[in-house]
Protein backbone atom coordinates (compact mmCIF):
# COMPACT_ATOMS: atom_id res chain seq x y z
CA UNK A 1 0.00 0.00 0.00
CA UNK A 2 1.34 3.75 -0.66
CA UNK A 3 2.12 5.70 1.85
CA UNK A 4 -0.45 7.77 3.83
CA UNK A 5 -1.27 11.41 2.85
CA UNK A 6 -1.67 13.40 5.80
CA UNK A 7 -3.21 16.79 5.95
CA UNK A 8 -1.93 19.00 9.44
CA UNK A 9 -2.98 22.40 9.70
CA UNK A 10 -1.19 25.04 12.32
CA UNK A 11 1.82 23.20 11.73
CA UNK A 12 4.39 26.02 12.35
CA UNK A 13 5.08 25.31 16.66
CA UNK A 14 2.98 23.60 19.02
CA UNK A 15 1.27 20.52 18.84
CA UNK A 16 0.89 20.61 14.79
CA UNK A 17 4.54 20.64 15.03
CA UNK A 18 5.13 17.62 16.73
CA UNK A 19 2.21 16.03 14.89
CA UNK A 20 3.75 16.19 11.38
CA UNK A 21 7.39 15.29 12.71
CA UNK A 22 5.59 12.11 13.82
CA UNK A 23 3.82 11.39 10.83
CA UNK A 24 7.01 12.07 9.24
CA UNK A 25 9.02 9.59 10.93
CA UNK A 26 6.02 6.57 9.98
CA UNK A 27 6.40 7.56 6.53
CA UNK A 28 3.30 9.61 5.69
CA UNK A 29 3.91 12.30 3.01
CA UNK A 30 2.50 15.40 5.32
CA UNK A 31 1.29 18.59 4.19
CA UNK A 32 1.11 21.29 6.45
CA UNK A 33 0.38 24.94 6.65
CA UNK A 34 0.09 27.94 8.72
CA UNK A 35 -0.02 31.45 8.77
CA UNK A 36 3.84 32.36 8.72
CA UNK A 37 6.28 30.09 6.53
CA UNK A 38 7.50 26.99 8.82
CA UNK A 39 11.08 25.56 9.37
CA UNK A 40 10.50 22.26 9.30
CA UNK A 41 12.06 20.59 6.44
CA UNK A 42 11.51 17.42 4.91
CA UNK A 43 11.99 14.97 1.61
CA UNK A 44 7.97 14.38 2.15
CA UNK A 45 6.78 17.40 3.99
CA UNK A 46 5.31 20.11 2.17
CA UNK A 47 4.53 23.59 3.71
CA UNK A 48 1.59 26.12 2.50
CA UNK A 49 1.33 29.68 4.12
CA UNK A 50 -2.31 30.40 4.44
CA UNK A 51 -4.97 31.49 7.24
CA UNK A 52 -7.22 28.41 7.44
CA UNK A 53 -10.20 30.13 7.08
CA UNK A 54 -8.99 32.14 3.42
CA UNK A 55 -11.73 29.88 1.20
CA UNK A 56 -9.58 30.42 -1.91
CA UNK A 57 -6.22 29.90 -1.15
CA UNK A 58 -7.19 26.57 0.67
CA UNK A 59 -9.19 25.78 -2.09
CA UNK A 60 -5.65 26.30 -4.32
CA UNK A 61 -3.68 24.37 -1.25
CA UNK A 62 -6.39 21.37 -2.17
CA UNK A 63 -6.34 22.03 -5.84
CA UNK A 64 -1.95 21.49 -5.43
CA UNK A 65 -2.38 18.14 -3.16
CA UNK A 66 -4.73 16.65 -5.65
CA UNK A 67 -2.57 17.20 -8.65
CA UNK A 68 0.51 15.92 -7.02
CA UNK A 69 -1.14 13.24 -4.51
CA UNK A 70 -4.55 12.58 -6.55
CA UNK A 71 -5.55 11.45 -2.94
CA UNK A 72 -6.00 12.16 1.26
CA UNK A 73 -6.28 9.79 3.47
CA UNK A 74 -5.95 11.84 6.96
CA UNK A 75 -6.85 15.30 7.93
CA UNK A 76 -5.84 17.08 11.35
CA UNK A 77 -7.67 20.31 11.99
CA UNK A 78 -5.05 21.10 14.33
CA UNK A 79 -4.45 24.85 13.98
CA UNK A 80 -6.44 27.28 16.52
CA UNK A 81 -5.89 30.40 18.49
CA UNK A 82 -7.15 30.79 22.20
CA UNK A 83 -8.86 33.79 23.98
CA UNK A 84 -8.68 34.14 27.72
CA UNK A 85 -10.79 36.91 28.55
CA UNK A 86 -13.77 37.53 30.60
CA UNK A 87 -16.81 37.92 28.12
CA UNK A 88 -17.07 41.14 29.70
CA UNK A 89 -14.25 42.13 28.51
CA UNK A 90 -14.28 40.54 25.34
CA UNK A 91 -13.95 42.80 21.95
CA UNK A 92 -16.33 41.50 19.68
CA UNK A 93 -13.49 41.62 17.25
CA UNK A 94 -11.75 39.07 19.25
CA UNK A 95 -15.04 36.67 18.87
CA UNK A 96 -15.16 37.05 15.34
CA UNK A 97 -11.53 35.90 14.80
CA UNK A 98 -11.10 33.03 17.16
CA UNK A 99 -14.64 31.64 15.72
CA UNK A 100 -13.22 32.43 11.97
CA UNK A 101 -9.85 30.54 12.69
CA UNK A 102 -11.37 27.36 14.66
CA UNK A 103 -14.95 26.75 13.43
CA UNK A 104 -14.90 28.01 9.70
CA UNK A 105 -10.94 26.95 9.23
CA UNK A 106 -12.03 23.44 10.88
CA UNK A 107 -15.06 23.17 8.45
CA UNK A 108 -13.42 24.69 5.70
CA UNK A 109 -10.45 21.89 5.66
CA UNK A 110 -13.03 19.16 6.58
CA UNK A 111 -15.13 19.81 3.36
CA UNK A 112 -12.57 20.51 0.89
CA UNK A 113 -10.83 17.00 2.51
CA UNK A 114 -14.04 14.88 2.56
CA UNK A 115 -14.10 16.14 -1.31
CA UNK A 116 -11.24 13.99 -1.92
CA UNK A 117 -11.54 11.67 0.27
CA UNK A 118 -15.05 10.57 -1.15
CA UNK A 119 -14.21 9.43 -4.12
CA UNK A 120 -11.59 6.91 -2.35
CA UNK A 121 -14.31 5.88 0.06
CA UNK A 122 -12.04 5.80 3.08
CA UNK A 123 -10.63 9.08 5.38
CA UNK A 124 -10.01 9.98 8.88
CA UNK A 125 -10.83 13.67 10.16
CA UNK A 126 -9.58 14.48 13.25
CA UNK A 127 -10.74 17.68 14.46
CA UNK A 128 -9.10 19.67 17.76
CA UNK A 129 -11.49 20.83 20.99
CA UNK A 130 -10.45 21.54 24.48
CA UNK A 131 -11.18 19.91 28.04
CA UNK A 132 -12.46 23.68 28.34
CA UNK A 133 -15.94 22.92 26.68
CA UNK A 134 -16.71 19.94 29.40
CA UNK A 135 -15.38 22.27 32.01
CA UNK A 136 -17.41 25.34 30.83
CA UNK A 137 -14.32 26.80 31.64
CA UNK A 138 -14.87 30.43 33.20
CA UNK A 139 -12.09 33.42 31.44
CA UNK A 140 -12.52 31.39 27.98
CA UNK A 141 -16.14 32.09 26.56
CA UNK A 142 -15.30 32.90 22.86
CA UNK A 143 -12.49 29.89 22.77
CA UNK A 144 -14.70 27.45 24.18
CA UNK A 145 -17.82 28.57 22.40
CA UNK A 146 -15.91 28.26 19.39
CA UNK A 147 -14.61 24.66 20.23
CA UNK A 148 -18.24 23.45 21.08
CA UNK A 149 -19.13 24.52 17.74
CA UNK A 150 -16.35 22.17 16.89
CA UNK A 151 -17.48 19.37 18.64
CA UNK A 152 -20.81 20.15 16.82
CA UNK A 153 -19.72 19.98 13.64
CA UNK A 154 -17.63 16.46 14.18
CA UNK A 155 -20.70 14.80 15.28
CA UNK A 156 -22.90 16.18 12.44
CA UNK A 157 -20.25 15.47 9.86
CA UNK A 158 -19.76 11.99 10.97
CA UNK A 159 -23.06 11.20 10.35
CA UNK A 160 -23.15 12.94 6.94
CA UNK A 161 -20.01 11.33 5.54
CA UNK A 162 -20.18 7.58 7.14
CA UNK A 163 -21.58 6.39 3.88
CA UNK A 164 -18.66 7.87 2.51
CA UNK A 165 -16.05 5.73 4.33
CA UNK A 166 -15.00 9.04 6.34
CA UNK A 167 -15.19 8.98 10.34
CA UNK A 168 -15.01 12.43 11.86
CA UNK A 169 -13.55 12.40 15.28
CA UNK A 170 -12.21 14.91 18.00
CA UNK A 171 -9.61 14.76 20.40
CA UNK A 172 -10.03 17.37 23.47
CA UNK A 173 -6.51 17.94 25.59
CA UNK A 174 -5.48 18.98 28.88
CA UNK A 175 -3.48 22.35 28.83
CA UNK A 176 -0.18 21.13 27.16
CA UNK A 177 3.12 22.83 27.41
CA UNK A 178 2.68 25.13 23.98
CA UNK A 179 2.84 28.69 23.28
CA UNK A 180 -1.11 28.83 23.42
CA UNK A 181 -1.01 28.42 27.37
CA UNK A 182 2.19 30.10 27.99
CA UNK A 183 0.18 33.55 28.43
CA UNK A 184 -2.00 32.02 30.40
CA UNK A 185 -1.49 32.75 34.51
CA UNK A 186 0.19 29.84 36.54
CA UNK A 187 -2.63 29.99 38.60
CA UNK A 188 -5.30 29.07 35.90
CA UNK A 189 -3.59 26.80 34.75
CA UNK A 190 -3.30 24.87 38.41
CA UNK A 191 -6.86 25.15 38.82
CA UNK A 192 -7.51 23.58 35.26
CA UNK A 193 -5.52 20.79 36.68
CA UNK A 194 -7.17 20.40 39.49
CA UNK A 195 -10.55 19.64 38.04
CA UNK A 196 -8.84 16.88 35.66
CA UNK A 197 -9.00 12.98 36.94
CA UNK A 198 -5.20 12.78 36.55
CA UNK A 199 -3.57 16.08 37.89
CA UNK A 200 -0.53 17.06 35.47
CA UNK A 201 0.02 19.23 32.32
CA UNK A 202 -0.76 16.83 28.91
CA UNK A 203 2.37 16.10 27.08
CA UNK A 204 2.44 16.32 23.15
CA UNK A 205 2.74 12.30 23.34
CA UNK A 206 -0.57 11.87 25.30
CA UNK A 207 -2.14 14.08 22.06
CA UNK A 208 -0.54 11.82 19.29
CA UNK A 209 -1.42 8.70 20.84
CA UNK A 210 -5.28 9.55 20.81
CA UNK A 211 -4.76 11.10 16.79
CA UNK A 212 -2.86 7.42 16.36
CA UNK A 213 -5.81 5.38 17.56
CA UNK A 214 -8.72 7.56 14.98
CA UNK A 215 -6.15 7.24 12.17
CA UNK A 216 -6.18 3.59 12.31
CA UNK A 217 -7.70 1.86 9.61
CA UNK A 218 -9.18 -0.46 12.44
CA UNK A 219 -10.94 3.03 13.89
CA UNK A 220 -13.01 2.62 11.26
CA UNK A 221 -16.43 1.74 13.33
CA UNK A 222 -15.40 4.64 16.02
CA UNK A 223 -16.83 8.23 14.44
CA UNK A 224 -18.43 11.06 15.76
CA UNK A 225 -16.38 10.49 19.09
CA UNK A 226 -15.02 13.81 21.43
CA UNK A 227 -12.08 12.08 23.36
CA UNK A 228 -10.91 14.27 26.61
CA UNK A 229 -7.94 13.54 27.91
CA UNK A 230 -6.42 13.47 31.53
CA UNK A 231 -10.41 11.96 32.95
CA UNK A 232 -12.42 15.40 32.20
CA UNK B 1 -16.90 26.32 -22.49
CA UNK B 2 -20.26 25.23 -24.74
CA UNK B 3 -23.62 23.74 -22.95
CA UNK B 4 -22.69 20.65 -25.69
CA UNK B 5 -18.64 20.64 -24.17
CA UNK B 6 -20.35 20.90 -20.73
CA UNK B 7 -23.03 18.29 -21.58
CA UNK B 8 -20.04 15.69 -22.49
CA UNK B 9 -18.05 16.27 -19.36
CA UNK B 10 -21.33 15.29 -17.00
CA UNK B 11 -21.70 12.73 -19.50
CA UNK B 12 -18.72 11.78 -18.67
CA UNK B 13 -18.19 12.11 -15.04
CA UNK B 14 -21.43 10.03 -14.68
CA UNK B 15 -19.95 6.98 -16.58
CA UNK B 16 -16.86 7.12 -14.06
CA UNK B 17 -19.01 7.36 -11.38
CA UNK B 18 -21.10 4.80 -12.62
CA UNK B 19 -18.22 2.66 -12.88
CA UNK B 20 -16.70 3.08 -9.59
CA UNK B 21 -20.14 2.53 -7.20
CA UNK B 22 -21.44 -0.04 -9.54
CA UNK B 23 -24.51 1.47 -10.67
CA UNK B 24 -26.55 -0.06 -13.40
CA UNK B 25 -26.84 2.47 -17.15
CA UNK B 26 -29.02 0.43 -19.40
CA UNK B 27 -29.36 3.76 -21.93
CA UNK B 28 -27.76 5.80 -23.97
CA UNK B 29 -26.98 8.93 -21.61
CA UNK B 30 -27.51 12.46 -23.37
CA UNK B 31 -29.18 15.82 -22.22
CA UNK B 32 -32.83 14.45 -21.35
CA UNK B 33 -30.87 11.49 -19.04
CA UNK B 34 -33.02 11.66 -15.47
CA UNK B 35 -30.07 11.76 -12.58
CA UNK B 36 -31.69 12.65 -9.99
CA UNK B 37 -35.74 12.44 -8.63
CA UNK B 38 -37.90 10.01 -10.13
CA UNK B 39 -36.56 7.77 -12.57
CA UNK B 40 -33.37 9.35 -11.82
CA UNK B 41 -29.72 7.46 -11.87
CA UNK B 42 -28.35 8.31 -8.73
CA UNK B 43 -29.32 8.50 -5.47
CA UNK B 44 -28.51 11.22 -3.02
CA UNK B 45 -25.34 10.44 -1.80
CA UNK B 46 -24.06 9.64 -5.47
CA UNK B 47 -26.04 12.88 -6.62
CA UNK B 48 -22.90 14.32 -4.16
CA UNK B 49 -20.39 12.46 -5.58
CA UNK B 50 -21.30 13.74 -9.18
CA UNK B 51 -21.88 16.98 -8.15
CA UNK B 52 -17.96 17.09 -6.54
CA UNK B 53 -16.27 14.83 -10.26
CA UNK B 54 -17.79 17.80 -12.22
CA UNK B 55 -16.48 20.44 -10.19
CA UNK B 56 -13.35 19.29 -9.83
CA UNK B 57 -13.13 18.06 -13.67
CA UNK B 58 -14.26 21.85 -14.60
CA UNK B 59 -11.14 22.96 -11.94
CA UNK B 60 -8.70 20.51 -13.53
CA UNK B 61 -9.22 20.63 -17.05
CA UNK B 62 -10.15 24.07 -17.62
CA UNK B 63 -8.89 26.00 -14.56
CA UNK B 64 -12.01 27.47 -13.08
CA UNK B 65 -13.62 27.33 -9.94
CA UNK B 66 -17.19 27.07 -9.91
CA UNK B 67 -19.71 25.81 -7.19
CA UNK B 68 -22.70 23.96 -8.45
CA UNK B 69 -24.13 23.07 -4.74
CA UNK B 70 -24.43 26.53 -3.69
CA UNK B 71 -27.51 27.86 -1.60
CA UNK B 72 -28.62 29.30 -5.11
CA UNK B 73 -28.73 25.81 -6.49
CA UNK B 74 -30.63 24.18 -3.52
CA UNK B 75 -32.92 26.45 -3.37
CA UNK B 76 -34.36 26.48 -6.76
CA UNK B 77 -37.83 25.49 -7.44
CA UNK B 78 -37.11 23.50 -10.12
CA UNK B 79 -33.67 21.51 -9.55
CA UNK B 80 -30.52 21.99 -11.63
CA UNK B 81 -29.81 18.45 -10.40
CA UNK B 82 -32.89 16.57 -12.48
CA UNK B 83 -31.16 15.92 -16.19
CA UNK B 84 -28.05 16.29 -17.39
CA UNK B 85 -28.98 18.81 -19.20
CA UNK B 86 -30.42 21.29 -16.63
CA UNK B 87 -27.09 20.46 -14.70
CA UNK B 88 -25.19 21.69 -17.89
CA UNK B 89 -27.41 24.25 -18.33
CA UNK B 90 -26.65 25.11 -14.77
CA UNK B 91 -23.22 25.16 -14.84
CA UNK B 92 -23.09 27.38 -18.00
CA UNK B 93 -24.90 29.67 -16.25
CA UNK B 94 -22.52 29.75 -13.12
CA UNK B 95 -19.69 29.94 -15.35
CA UNK B 96 -21.06 32.72 -17.23
CA UNK B 97 -21.49 34.78 -14.20
CA UNK B 98 -18.00 34.13 -13.39
CA UNK B 99 -16.27 35.57 -15.89
CA UNK B 100 -19.05 38.48 -15.81
CA UNK B 101 -17.73 39.37 -12.35
CA UNK B 102 -14.09 38.66 -13.63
Amino acid sequence: MAEPVTLITGTRKGIGRHLAEHYLAQGHRVIGCSRQPAELEHAHYQHFTTDVADEPRVKALFASLRKEHGRLDNLINNAGIASMNHSLLTPVETVRRVMETNLTGAFLFAREAAKLMQKAKYGRIVNFTTVAVALNLEGEAAYVASKAAVEALTRVMARELADFGITVNAVGPVPVETDLIRAVPKDKIANLVARQAIKRLGRLEDVTNVVDFFLRRDSGFVTGQVLYLGGV
Amino acid sequence: MSNDDLTQMIIAATRELAAEQGIEIDTALDADTRLFGEGGLLDSMALVSLVIGVEQALEEKHNVTVALADEKALSQRSSPYRTIGTLAAYAAQELAARRKSG
